[in-house]
């Protein structure tokens, strides 16, 4: 009997935080352009989210080209095909790593700090006494947070693509010596503007949602104590990298399962 | 933070323009936008037998120089042919009767579009059809007829009465 009644006690637990995560995000989304209106807030965030975020996109998509270059020559020269590598390299890092490699790298680095930030705020009372100063938290510092990750998400995604583009291309004409107008010319037949760029671009934007959002959710949310907040960060990595993996398989699906 | 305040939004705009330059990047160098973009085009169809493994977006290759794609494939349930749209570049005009030619690029590439042209003065014009067409290659179909014909060819040889089955 008590076993039955810890059992629905759990039960409206979950659906009331569900309310509430999906009430979040509702009233983020409805607060996102009044955030734009004051672009100092999101300017300040972007530096945090977006300019930080560079040096691990940069550095990891370099080195993801040079593997895709290397792993690919490998395997393609088994068909004779090795002219193909800068399609597989481009194909590859468009659609699936670029997206999906940097929002992981994005949930590590600018989500747990977001959350992070938000739970100490929350644990030292400033979200407390913003409401007291009659300011709402969420416009004044959730807001502006979420605007600007779904804003650097994207552009970092298409950062790790083109440099990892690059660096395929370093390795598979410089290093190995493919020829490199196969490479540019195979690519560019080969990969749509739309049904490939664009599409991936969307994906990210999503991804930079699901990250910025399970962040703030999880921050706002957070116990308001030391362990509270590192409980909550690790929550926020495991969380959203699951979110993005779940979410890639989806878009993925809807977006190329008929071509 | 007032101080710094102007390197932040150097820094921001940086990192904006950054990301925009890649996708630039992607979309110009590694995609085909810009290569074959907005220029006028005109509409052909082309009615084909078996169009093997061609698909939307295909090039259109005339000479082995892209002149065009190809906008639509249907089936026509009155002639049981594959109806096959091409959009190609208003630059190039083609006799009417030009033949088309469904062709593989390399051994495993994809598969394109080939234009012949013919000796016709009257060239093609928009909603215009090429007569003349030739299926792709099924390779099923290329290995049945040589597995045939080697069936075939001790039975043949010896007697010199072809009983008249080969495919």
């Amino acid at each position: 009997m008590d076993r039955i009644a810890r059992f629905g006690a759990w039960c409206l637990a979950q659906v009331v935080s569900m309310g509430a995560g999906a009430r979040l995000f509702w009233i983020l989304l409805l607060a996102s352009p009044a955030a734009l209106a004051r672009p100092r807030l999101v300017i300040d965030q972007l530096h945090v989210i977006g300019n930080r975020s560079l040096v691990i996109i940069t550095v990891s998509g370099l080195f993801v080209g040079f593997v895709l270059g290397l792993q690919g020559y490998t395997t393609l020269q088994r068909y004779g095909s090795s002219e193909a590598l800068g399609l597989l390299v481009a194909l590859s890092l468009v659609r699936e790593l670029g997206p999906v490699v940097s929002a992981l790298l994005f949930a590590g680095r600018a989500g747990t700090s977001l959350t992070a930030e938000i739970g100490l705020m929350k644990a030292g009372e400033q979200l407390a006494a913003m409401e007291m100063m009659a300011v709402d938290p969420i416009r004044r510092v959730l807001a502006p947070r979420f605007v600007a990750a779904v804003v650097a998400m994207p552009l970092l995604a298409a950062i790790f693509s083109a440099i990892g583009i690059l660096g395929g291309w370093a390795v598979g004409v410089l290093l190995i010596g493919v020829d490199s107008g196969a490479f540019w010319s195979q690519m560019q037949t080969g990969v749509d503007w739309r049904s490939d760029v664009l599409n991936g671009v969307i994906k990210s934007a999503v991804f930079g949602l699901v990250c910025a959002y399970t962040a703030l959710q999880v921050g706002y949310s957070a116990q308001p104590t030391p362990e509270g907040v590192s409980r909550a960060t690790t929550v926020t990595v495991v969380a959203s990298s699951l979110a993005v993996l779940g979410f890639d398989f989806i878009l993925t699906a809807l977006m190329f399962a008929s071509t | 933070m007032t101080a710094s305040r102007r390197a932040i939004d150097l820094m921001v705009g940086g990192f904006v323009l950054l990301g925009l330059a890649a996708l630039v990047f992607l979309a110009l160098k590694a995609a085909n936008l810009g290569s074959f973009a907005s220029g006028p085009t005109y509409d052909v169809q082309a009615r084909f037998d078996n169009i093997g493994g061609l698909k939307p977006r295909a090039p259109v290759k005339s000479a082995g120089v892209v002149v065009g794609r190809v906008a639509a494939i249907s089936f026509d349930d009155q002639a049981y042919q594959a109806r096959v749209v091409l959009n190609l570049d208003a630059r190039y005009q083609f006799p009417q009767d030009t033949s088309a030619k469904i062709l593989t690029s390399g051994l495993l590439g994809e598969q394109y579009i080939g234009l012949e042209p013919g000796g016709d003065t009257r060239m093609l014009a928009g909603g215009g059809v090429i007569r003349m067409t030739q299926s792709a290659v099924v390779l099923e179909n290329l290995i049945s007829q040589f597995l045939f014909s080697k069936a075939a060819e001790p039975a043949a040889a010896p007697a010199g009465s072809a009983s008249g089955s080969k495919p």
